[in-house]
């Protein structure tokens, strides 16, 4: 009775020790949830939804304090894969947040005083200049995220849509049109 | 006889290849204008290093390659440049591209060109950089620069293909070349084993072209060619595919993802092969290439034409005929509709094909899949075409990428034997652009993330260099006042004077002595001689503010 007793004592003290060495060893850092949340997110950093950027705002929804349609950089496609990782119902977007095309800020360099406002203001450094310097955007570092447009003084910086071109051309889904045949159906 | 091995399905489509192969190559006249795209190979659009206006001879350079992987760009004969602007291009989007628009002056006058007699005794470095700089790219339809694929370690490459199958329909011009030109093509294959260290060649061409099989036999006969062979083999629906080529020949299947050189076989088309040697022996950068005009036209034939010849104009010469009602660049399985008739004529334009209603009806509609598995028993990539068609036409892109779509070449055998005419080829080049587009966002959003981050570390950084500043400053500060303390201490004691103690703190001394009475001697100079009128002002003044310093005194003590 007291060996069986010792001996099953004695287990749980190893497979303790094993599950604190565990513990410690291979110990996550952070809220793994928060990091696939993070990888869905368009990371345009551009507070729409209300946080300051997608990692604030990916730890808000792995809390349960933030919705899942909040993000319109993302498009309801953004949506779709946040529901489908947090295994929630989709959800439209709701009120004014409407997804935009994706675009690109030009710096009028005219108008441009040089006052480096825009560069503090953008969240991926993908602004160049210097002070009383000419500002220069690099568009292909740039998310679209519109946060240089309100501390610019002279009103110099321009959202353009980014155009399709031969760069960026993709295969259109197969639609055709529906004609009425003679008989009155309607056929593909 | 070698022994061949076969690939998985395959179609018979009617070839429609004897109608263009009655006349020999013919030289296309020399067109009104040519509009000559700068990006027509894979990789970096070429940079233009002419200006409008500037007269460029036949074989100048009028794009520079732009990065390790581009193509340079020619103009196909002698004229004035009269636009760098944006055209319509030979391309499925029908956009437009940057172009040189030339006006030919008629003389058609060649630049110096360096040929070489010896090419074997050129390092191979310098064989690549001429192929690059003569803008040689494949001619079988990929327009992958050449050079970069005339590139291997000693003994890596076991087998060179040459692909001289030309499986799809209509398309003439492999075999028209094969036919007149043998001799220079396997001087250029020559060249490509030098630079691959290939032990074999295997030149495979279809058994519908007896013509040309005799020919290139002849050819490697007559030339005395080592480990060359010429061989037939069946003519079946996209036997002409590089990795269907390599799989009858070599017997090699090779996967999606794997390139066949890691398999030790590397495959060329026989055009390329001819544009290899006029590039390396003659220096003659690649500016005209073989075309196959075919269809609605009274006399459908080949032509040697300037690379930049609006198609109208090549069309017209094998006389067009009314009914017209687009050009197709390309076969009736993997050819693409052009924006214009007026578009240029590129590298890769090895057929058009002047189309009607005639020739081409109107597509039946399509109708809902009945899953008969007719595609799949056609697909030579083995793939499953109705599970894709399934999950392309649900945006499922995931699943479709785990039937792998990316396996699929798009040959159109699967639509070809729908019985439901279902454009399946469509729903699978949506399906792939749709994936590529939201790989390039990822690795956006990626690169995005990464700046970011770094952005708000190194605010934090500095935020944290500017508080450790201060503190420094602050201790600083506060070592000279103890400092400072610990010597007004030492006078007081009178043991030790200062001056003799410390030469330079005696040397301040003085100085701040200094400057305290040129301090005093320097009176504000506005309160000098006053009038009895501004003393009495000034006066009040400070008997105010006395009155004010009292009430605030009194206010704080109650």
């Amino acid at each position: 009775m007291i060996s069986a007793l010792l001996v099953m004592a004695a287990i749980a003290g190893i497979l303790g020790a094993i599950l604190g060495f565990a513990a410690i060893k291979f110990r996550v850092e952070g809220n793994p949830l928060v990091a696939k949340i993070d990888a869905v997110l368009p990371q345009t950093q551009c507070g729409q939804c209300g946080f300051p950027g997608c990692k604030p705002y990916a730890t808000a929804i792995a809390e349960g304090v933030a919705d899942i349609n909040m993000c319109p950089p993302g498009g309801e496609e953004g949506i779709q894969k946040l529901a489908d990782l947090l295994g929630m119902e989709f959800k439209p977007f709701g009120g004014e947040t409407k997804p935009k095309p994706k675009s690109v800020a030009v710096i009028d360099e005219s108008t441009c005083i040089g006052c480096t406002l825009c560069i503090q203001a953008c969240p991926v450094d993908a602004i160049v200049g210097a002070a009383k310097q000419l500002h220069t955007i690099i568009a292909a570092e740039c998310t679209g995220c519109e946060l240089c447009v309100p501390p610019c003084p002279v009103d110099c910086i321009l959202m353009v849509p980014i155009a399709e071109n031969l760069s960026n051309w993709k295969w259109k889904y197969p639609v055709y049109a529906l004609t009425v045949s003679s008989s009155g159906n309607a056929a593909l | 006889m070698k022994t061949l091995y076969q690939f998985h399905g395959g179609i018979h489509p009617p070839t429609n290849k004897t109608q263009s192969t009655q006349t020999p190559i013919r030289l296309a006249q020399l067109p009104v204008k040519l509009v000559i795209p700068l990006h027509q190979h894979v990789g970096n659009c070429a940079k233009p290093v002419v200006e409008a206006g500037d007269y460029v001879l036949k074989g100048q350079l009028i794009g520079r390659p732009d990065g390790h992987l581009s193509s340079a760009i020619h103009a196909s004969t002698s004229g004035t440049i009269a636009a760098i602007d944006m055209q319509p291009v030979a391309h499925a989007s029908g956009m437009a591209d940057l172009c040189v628009t030339l006006i030919p002056d008629g003389l058609d006058k060649w630049i110096e060109l360096a040929p070489c007699d010896d090419w074997q005794s050129l390092p191979h470095t310098e064989l690549r950089h001429i192929l690059r700089n003569a803008g040689v790219v494949g001619l079988g339809g990929a327009v992958f620069p050449s050079d970069m694929k005339l590139y291997a370690h000693k003994h890596k490459i076991k087998t060179l293909v040459l692909n001289g199958a030309e499986c799809e329909p209509f398309i003439t011009c492999d075999d028209l070349l094969m036919r007149e030109r043998a001799c220079e093509i396997l001087l250029g294959i020559e060249m490509m084993r030098t630079l691959l260290y290939a032990e074999e060649v295997l030149i495979g061409i279809e058994d519908n072209k007896p013509e040309a099989i005799a020919a290139m036999q002849a050819a490697v006969t007559a030339g005395g060619y080592a480990r060359m062979e010429v061989i037939a083999v069946p003519t079946i629906y996209p036997g002409g595919g590089a990795k269907q080529l390599i799989r009858v020949l070599t017997g090699i299947e090779v996967a999606a993802g794997v390139r066949s050189t890691n398999l030790g076989v590397q495959c060329f088309n026989v055009g390329t092969a001819y544009s290899v040697w006029r590039a390396i022996r003659y220096g003659e950068p690649l500016i005209s290439r073989v075309v196959t005009v075919t269809g609605n036209v009274a006399h459908p034939q080949n032509f040697d034409a300037l690379i930049g010849t609006p198609m109208d104009e090549l069309v017209a010469q094998a006389d067009q005929l009314p009914g017209t009602t687009g050009y197709i660049m390309g076969g009736p399985m993997m050819g693409v509709l052009m924006p214009s008739m007026q578009v240029g004529m590129i590298k890769a334009t090895n057929c058009i094909i002047a189309s009607s209603d005639q020739l081409f009806p109107a597509a039946k509609p399509a109708l809902s899949c009945i899953r008969c598995t007719r595609c799949a028993d056609v697909c030579p990539a083995e793939l499953q075409p109705q599970e894709l068609y399934w999950f392309a036409k649900a945006k499922n892109l995931d699943k479709a990428e785990d039937y792998h779509l990316f396996d699929c070449i798009e040959c159109g055998a699967c639509s070809y034997v729908c019985p439901s005419n279902i454009p399946l080829v469509q729903y699978y080049r949506f399906a792939k652009s749709e994936i590529w587009a939201q790989e390039a966002g990822k690795k956006a959003a990626d690169a995005a993330r990464e700046r970011h981050e770094y952005r708000e570390s190194r605010i934090e950084r500095e935020k944290r260099e500017k508080a450790e500043k201060l503190a420094a400053k602050e201790k600083a500060a506060q070592d000279a006042r103890a400092q400072r303390a610990a010597l007004a201490a030492v006078p007081e004691t009178g043991t030790m004077p200062v001056a003799a103690e410390n030469p330079v703190q005696q040397k301040i001394q003085a100085a701040i002595e200094h400057a305290k009475l040129q301090a005093a001697a320097a009176k504000p100079k506005n309160t000098e001689q006053l009038t009895p009128h501004q003393l009495a002002e000034i006066a009040d003044i400070e008997a105010r503010r006395a009155r004010v310093r009292e009430l605030a005194k009194d206010n704080t003590e109650e």
